[in-house]
Order: C-alpha cells, then sequence, then structure tokens
C-alpha cells in the first residue's frame, strides 16, 4: 500500500490528521490520556468556555435516541480566567498538536473578552466562535440563527484577536449559507458546523420531558446526513475552509464529510460510546483511503461529483 | 494508561424477581485480576440497538468474574435480560472511585434501597475480610422485589430487611430499621439506592458516610458533564469523581 498523506490545513494550521474531538464531547483532552495518547489527533476542540464558571442545566442532562442522544449541560465549564491557569497548563502537559479553543457567550462584550485572552495562549491555534449553544438562553444559539448578529458578534471578535477564527453554526435555521456567508463577510477564517440540533423527548409513563430543560441539543450518527448536507453547502457557497462536524462516528464518515466540502471533521457524540472512536478512525483512515483510490486526504475536499 | 474496553462472555443471566436479574461475565484474557480495584465502582455496557451504555454497578468481582445485579426499567435492560450465556459483550471498566474501607470503623452500616444493595455484596464481603463486622440493612417495596437477602447473610450474621408493603421483614423503609434508628450506635455507614432514601439518610443520621449516587450518564468517564452535581467542593462528576460521595462533601436540600 502507497503511503497516505493525512495531513489537512485549516487557514495555514496544518493538522497531522483532520481528526478532531468535538467541544463537550472530550473535556480538555487531559482525561482522555488516561486511556490513550492523544497526541495522534490532529487537534481538540475544548469545552466551550464563557466569562464567568457555570454550573450549567439541572439533571437529568441528557436523554437516549434512536442512533444519537439529546443533551443539555449548558455549558458547564470554569470561566476563561480559570481555564487559561488551570486547565490549558495540563492539557498542554498531554497534548502537543494546536488546539482549538472554543469560546461562547451571552454578549459580544464577553466573546471578545474571552477571545482576547485566549487569543494569547501558546498553542491555541484558532478559536472557534461557538453561537450556536442551544442549551442557554440569550446566548449562544441567538446570535447564530441570523445573518446579523452572526457578523456582528464576528467583526467584534476579529477586532481583537489575531488567530484564525472559526464560526461554529447551528443547523436550526432555514438557510444556512447565507448565515455563513455573513460570517465570511465579516471576516470569520472558516466555519465550523454543524451544532447539535434542538429535540426533545417525552417520558410516556411520567408524560414529563425526559431532559430537566426540556429541550436538548441532539447528536449522534442520526444526524450525520443532515450535517452533510450543510457542510456541502456551505462550502460552495463559502470560500473559507469549513471543519464538518455533526454524527461522525467512522473513517468513512470522515472521507464523506470531506468530500461535501470539509478541510478538517470534528467528532462529537460517538466519543461518549467508544471512548477510543478516534484513534481507531485515525488507524482506519489509510485502509478506508486504500479502498477509495485516495492518497492524499487534503486532495478530496469538496471532491464530491455531481 | 488504562486499557478500559474489554470483551466480555456472559456465563449467567438470570431471573431473581420480576424486576430483578442476576449477570455473571468472564473476563477476556488481557484483562487483570485486580482490573476492577475497589468496591464501588461501576462498568458500562454497550447494548446493541442503542446509542449509549448502561451503567451498572459491581456487585461482586473475583479474578475473571464479574458479577452484576440490574433491574429491568427501560428498553436497555429488556434487551439485555434476553443476552444468552456465551454472548460478547464490550464493558468498559473500571469506572468511579469506589468506596472507602479506610472509615469503616468496626461495625459500619451497610445500607440498601431496591437496586441499590448490589455495590454493597462486595462491600460487605471485603470489610468482613478486613475483620470488621458490617451490620447490612436491605430494603425493599414489597417482598416480590426482594433479592440477594441469602448471599448477604452467608458474608454476615447481621442482615435485616424492611419492606414498604410490609409483607416481609420491618414494615416501613430503612429508616424504620432499629440498627439505623440507633445509628448513632455505629461511626460510619455506607449506602445506595434511590435519592428519595439517600436523602432521609442524610437527614435523620448524623454519623458521617458515603453515598453511591446514581444519575443518568452518557459517557461514564468523565468528559461530557451529563452528570454533574454540587457538591461543597463545586460541581463533580458523578461518573467519574463520585459515584461515591461522603456526606461531608454533599449538599442535602
Amino acid at each position: 500500500m502507497k503511503e497516505k498523506d493525512l495531513t489537512v490545513n485549516l487557514s495555514g494550521v496544518r493538522l497531522q490528521n483532520p481528526v478532531i474531538p468535538a467541544s463537550g464531547c472530550f473535556g480538555y483532552g487531559y482525561g482522555m490520556a488516561e486511556y490513550y495518547d492523544i497526541d495522534c489527533l490532529g487537534s481538540i476542540s475544548f469545552k466551550g468556555t464563557t466569562r464567568a464558571p457555570r454550573f450549567g442545566n439541572e439533571l437529568p442532562r441528557v436523554a437516549e435516541c434512536p442512533a444519537g442522544m439529546i443533551n443539555s449541560v449548558g455549558l458547564q465549564n470554569p470561566g476563561i480566567d480559570k481555564v487559561i491557569s488551570e486547565e490549558l497548563p495540563k492539557m498542554r502537559e498531554k497534548f502537543h498538536q494546536p488546539i482549538i479553543a472554543n469560546i461562547s457567550g451571552f454578549s459580544i462584550d464577553e466573546y471578545m473578552e474571552c477571545c482576547e485572552k485566549i487569543d494569547r495562549e501558546e498553542q491555541v491555534e484558532i478559536i472557534e466562535l461557538n453561537v450556536s449553544c442551544p442549551n442557554v438562553h440569550g446566548g449562544g444559539m441567538s446570535f447564530g440563527t441570523q445573518c446579523e448578529s452572526v457578523a456582528e458578534v464576528t467583526k467584534a471578535v476579529k477586532s481583537v484577536t489575531t488567530k484564525p477564527l472559526y464560526v461554529k453554526l447551528s443547523p436550526n435555521v432555514t438557510d444556512i449559507a447565507s448565515i455563513a456567508l455573513s460570517a465570511e463577510e465579516a471576516g470569520a477564517d472558516g466555519i465550523c458546523l454543524i451544532n447539535t440540533m434542538l429535540g426533545m423527548r417525552i417520558d410516556p409513563r411520567t408524560r414529563r420531558p425526559v431532559i430537566a430543560n426540556v429541550m436538548g441539543g441532539f447528536s449522534g450518527p442520526a444526524i450525520f446526513p443532515i450535517a452533510v448536507r450543510m457542510v456541502y453547502q456551505v462550502a460552495k457557497a463559502c470560500s473559507v475552509p469549513v471543519m464538518g462536524c455533526g454524527g461522525v462516528s467512522s473513517a468513512r464518515d470522515v472521507i464523506e464529510m470531506m468530500l461535501a466540502g470539509a478541510s478538517a471533521v470534528q467528532v462529537g457524540a460517538a466519543n461518549l460510546r467508544d471512548p477510543f472512536v478516534c484513534p481507531k478512525i485515525i488507524a482506519d483512515l489509510p485502509i478506508e483511503m486504500e479502498k477509495y483510490n485516495i492518497d492524499s486526504l487534503s486532495d478530496i475536499i469538496g471532491g464530491v461529483r455531481l | 494508561m488504562s486499557q478500559l474496553e474489554y470483551i466480555f462472555t456472559i456465563e449467567r443471566n438470570e431471573v431473581l424477581n420480576y424486576k430483578t436479574r442476576l449477570m455473571t461475565l468472564l473476563a477476556p484474557a488481557d484483562a487483570p485480576a485486580d482490573l476492577i480495584q475497589k468496591t464501588g465502582q461501576f462498568v458500562n455496557l454497550e447494548v446493541e440497538g442503542h446509542f449509549l451504555r448502561r451503567p451498572i454497578s459491581v456487585c461482586d468481582w473475583e479474578p475473571g468474574r464479574l458479577t452484576l445485579l440490574y433491574d429491568v426499567v427501560g428498553d436497555g435492560t429488556a434487551i439485555m435480560s434476553e443476552w444468552k450465556p456465551g454472548k460478547k459483550v464490550n464493558v468498559l471498566a473500571p469506572l468511579g472511585n469506589g468506596f472507602n474501607l479506610e472509615r469503616s470503623g468496626q461495625r459500619p452500616l451497610l445500607i440498601g434501597g431496591g437496586i441499590g444493595i448490589a455495590p454493597l455484596y462486595w462491600l460487605a464481603k471485603e470489610l468482613v475480610k478486613q475483620g470488621k463486622e458490617p451490620v447490612v440493612v436491605l430494603g425493599f417495596n414489597s417482598k416480590e422485589e426482594l433479592s440477594w437477602e441469602d448471599e448477604f447473610r452467608n458474608v454476615t450474621p447481621e442482615v435485616y430487611v424492611a419492606t414498604a408493603a410490609g409483607d416481609y421483614g420491618v414494615k416501613g423503609f430503612v429508616t424504620d430499621v432499629e440498627a439505623v434508628r440507633n445509628a448513632h450506635e455505629h461511626s460510619y455507614y455506607y449506602a445506595c439506592g434511590p435519592m428519595p432514601m439517600l436523602k432521609a439518610l442524610g437527614q435523620t443520621i448524623d454519623i458521617p458516610g458515603e453515598l453511591s449516587l446514581d444519575e443518568r450518564m452518557a459517557c461514564g468517564f468523565g468528559v461530557c458533564m451529563c452528570c454533574s452535581l454540587r457538591t461543597k467542593d463545586g460541581a463533580k462528576r458523578i461518573c467519574k469523581d463520585g459515584p461515591i460521595f461522603t456526606t461531608e462533601e454533599l449538599i442535602w436540600k
């Protein structure tokens, strides 16, 4: 078998492979280093971080679904200052690849403050602006569902940061391409999509929602076809790179997402079922590439034949 | 680094009563003899057709054999109840922190409610091995939910049972059993059971102890933050920092 080239490039940041654990499904990485060498990963997008520490939503925060799950964690995190002083040093001890910092917020001012702080951090090479969390009121998704507010927060953060800025979009919109274009026109260096889909389960025995917060974000293999469709639409509309995310659980899924237009691929909920899914995907990629006559993964980005 | 993922083989999967099942699983050759290091730890089983795993307390561990008790409460456990001997199961183990035996004192109280009795069994065995004299209190809704009483009696002579329906043992809850009412005669307790039972214990027993908490989990190994708990030391993950928490850490509302 010919040597396979798994490297990809995100706005000048070279990744050894396109496989990235998605924010919220991997903590700050070092916990998973108990189980495998996390340096095999392309990058890690760390847990969504806000200005102030947050406990998040009440429990239960999780509901199982056919081929997926709903979560409503609600951005539990220790706050940007503790992330920088405590979590990042622990992460850097175990992980020596580029880090993606996932930043969330409730106001433009908060996004700016957090992004400006994280921008100065060594090894953080990409900032992922989370304007798509479905689990908090007044922040997150409400920024990400309108072109004007996406543009406004993107422009504001761009003015205080130097590193590539990827805007993570919500799929809970009617026209994903126009939202992505607004982010690009406002200066985004890339787009990440999709965050979770708003979902709900009801327990017939109690007639109550399974999730304490009533609704939550639906993820897992069930949403993969939607993610592929949206990555395809956005990659076609925009000229900046796209990170694909949503229901990815195999090397074949990674290849499919890249054919749709993704330059790198995030793996989310699959980590929660199989903690070793990312190293398994990375080990499987050369075998799958051979099957489909691919020598270099970068060659297939957006390569879907119509 | 710990391997975490093992393929076990079902040895037995038997009916104990209308909802409780006993499952024993044989460990694979790559599992160390001390795979489950501490009583009170749990395992997370992959169930076909279901996205999330099923976290189950370890009822007993001896090198090579894992014993679990589980209730059939939903679709996932219903599928588990159909598993036949010889079937391979993907298991994440060990998970969670486990009980601390060092604080037990000579005659600790072990209080279990419903399926919460499971992790107390191996704990009782380990305590007896250390020369301790555990006093076991088991609570059930009714006699038809009773299980594992004889097994506990084979470990320690002092075993008391309460049923809410009053059709077996003391009528009432575990808090109605004399040993629990006289908890001050003991220096420490260990409990596992439904949250209302744990809260009742936390409010009526004034000796320190540790409680095994149960909550809907996604990962079971500490990355998703779906089972967070407010404690006096801040937010903790029930799956990773727990499931065992001391009465000093817990906040009773």
